[in-house]
């Protein structure tokens, strides 16, 4: 295939109050890749994923999703094909039930009835959260939010998955209940984290952003190694783990 | 957190009453207060059918007696008030108990109680059988303009959040030593108040994003599409016809 499922060239953007976030970044992301998004606070990790479903259009440079460039036109398509899981889950998760917020975004690309039905049901499913179709939002726990709202997404069958800090805020069993799933999607998945075990177990290549460009790029596991470079970047590895001692996440 | 319990007001029961479709209910509800409303205040023997209608009502949803009582409570302020009317109205004055109070003034007590009293009833009988979401939904389909829906929505969505961060705010204030006592003490409070303000304006602003990454394009997709059938509509408009007979022949009683 000649296109990347996602193609980021020399973005530069700047938010109204004058904010430069991203000064020419450069991303290639191969299809079925898993990414790791590295950097510190204020990087521009955020304003970049927010790029790639045209939520934040670039001053200069071009993005594109599986060759289809993000423009006005494109924009429904794209924003079916890039599926955007936020930080904090109660801004994703907006409708009165699971259900319905589920079948939010199916139903805007124009499902209705059993289908959409179905689209939920799966979509539940392989998240592991059928049962919490008709509870409300808020009263989820912070674990089955996270995954409801990676639900919300999966529903519109996305080509790539983006995850804005997937595992903060959960505890263990529910961080690797997430990994987990994740672990079970086979599409691409670019995931913005600071929980660097995270990365390394689920994603086989890294980047780390700062100062809003692309800074370095690689295998996980040779970045995480990297202790010069991490320090650079305001990164650290928790204490006691070495990436060189750790199996290699597989390019599938 | 993690309860299935949705809402205070709401019981959880698989009654007749609780099946109906939203719609079906909010009309009947708002049908039968009305004609509680222009029942003539001395046709007692009327306001006795509508108790009976609720009272059967409320048996055949389930709900627990108790539940209904305790929460009609609520009209407690407003009767209190409403005692006050024989003594001060004027009119031709009748000896109560040794007490010399306006007749009209009863009945004018008695117009307030009753009409009340029923019209909490009715209320409280639509949320303990009617979950918020399908509340709101029955509104859409009864052609309520979407926006204010969508708007409703977002408000029972995102209150219970803003209550817990001004919740953390409180906290946060407290354990840093804060203890209003003076009227000029409040301006943190204040200054709380506007952050909250920022805060929940960003939060539009994420969620709107979120909204946008799904494909909203200005209007909110249908998703439930089940209509109410001719029956759910004429087993819901027996309680407000009923009403509206015992009304009706009251006013040609009085006239």
């Amino acid at each position: 295939m000649s296109h990347a499922a996602v193609q980021i060239s020399g973005v530069r953007f700047t938010y109204p109050d004058g904010r430069e976030a991203l000064c020419g970044a450069d991303l290639r992301v191969e299809h079925g890749q898993r990414v790791a998004l590295l950097g510190p606070n204020g990087a521009g990790k955020t304003t970049l994923a927010l790029q790639l479903n045209g939520i934040h259009r670039p001053d200069a440079g071009d993005v594109e999703i599986g060759g289809l460039p993000v423009t006005d036109p494109n924009l429904a398509e794209v924003r079916r094909r890039v599926g955007m899981v936020f930080q904090d889950a109660d801004d994703q998760l907006f409708m009165p039930t699971v259900r319905e917020d589920v079948a939010f975004g199916p139903a805007n690309l124009g499902l209705r009835g059993d289908e959409l039905a179905s689209r939920v049901t799966k979509a539940l499913e392989g998240v592991g959260a059928a049962e919490l179709a008709d509870r409300a939002p808020h009263h989820l726990s912070g674990g089955e939010r996270r995954r409801v709202a990676l639900a919300t997404v999966l529903a519109m069958r996305p080509d790539v998955l983006v995850l804005d800090e997937p595992t903060s805020g959960l505890d263990p069993a529910g961080r690797r209940e997430l990994i987990g799933v994740l672990q079970g999607l086979p599409i691409t998945q670019l995931a913005i984290t600071h929980d660097l075990p995270f990365a390394l177990e689920l994603c086989e290549r890294a980047v780390i952003v700062d100062g809003g460009r692309v800074v370095a790029d690689g295998a996980t596991a040779d970045l995480l190694a990297d202790e010069e470079l991490l320090h650079a970047h305001r990164l650290e590895l928790p204490f006691g783990l070495d990436p060189r001692t750790v199996p290699p996440s597989r390019p599938r | 957190m993690g309860a299935g319990h949705a809402h205070p007001l709401y019981v959880h029961e698989h009654s007749p009453v609780h099946r109906l479709a939203p719609e079906v209910k909010l009309a009947a509800a708002f049908a039968f207060v009305l004609a509680v409303a222009v029942t003539p205040r001395e046709a007692i023997w009327a306001f006795a059918i509508d108790a009976a209608t609720v009272g059967l009502v409320i048996r055949l949803a389930r709900l627990p007696v108790r539940f209904v009582a305790a929460r009609l409570a609520i009209i407690l302020p407003f009767i209190a008030f409403a005692f006050l009317i024989p003594f001060v109205a004027s009119g031709e004055r009748i000896d109560v108990l040794g007490v010399s109070v306006s007749q009209v003034g009863l009945w004018g007590t008695w117009n307030i109680i009753a009409k009340a009293t029923l019209g909490a009833g009715v209320s409280i009988l639509l949320a303990g059988t009617t979950e918020v979401p399908q509340l709101l939904r029955g509104l859409e389909r009864l052609r309520v303009p979407p926006t204010l829906t969508t708007i409703a929505a977002f408000m029972v969505r995102y209150l219970e959040l803003l209550a817990a961060e001004l919740g953390r705010m409180r906290t946060a204030m407290t354990a840093r030593g804060y203890d209003p006592r003076w009227l000029w003490q409040v301006r943190p409070i204040a200054a709380g108040a506007g952050a909250l303000f920022i805060r929940s304006y960003e939060r539009g602003e994420r969620v709107h994003a979120a909204m946008l990454s799904r494909g909203y394009s200005g209007a909110m997709p249908t998703i439930d599409e089940r209509v109410a059938s001719r029956r759910e509509w004429l087993a819901a408009a027996s309680a407000p016809l009923t009403a509206g007979i015992a009304a009706a022949v009251a006013l040609a009683v009085v006239a």
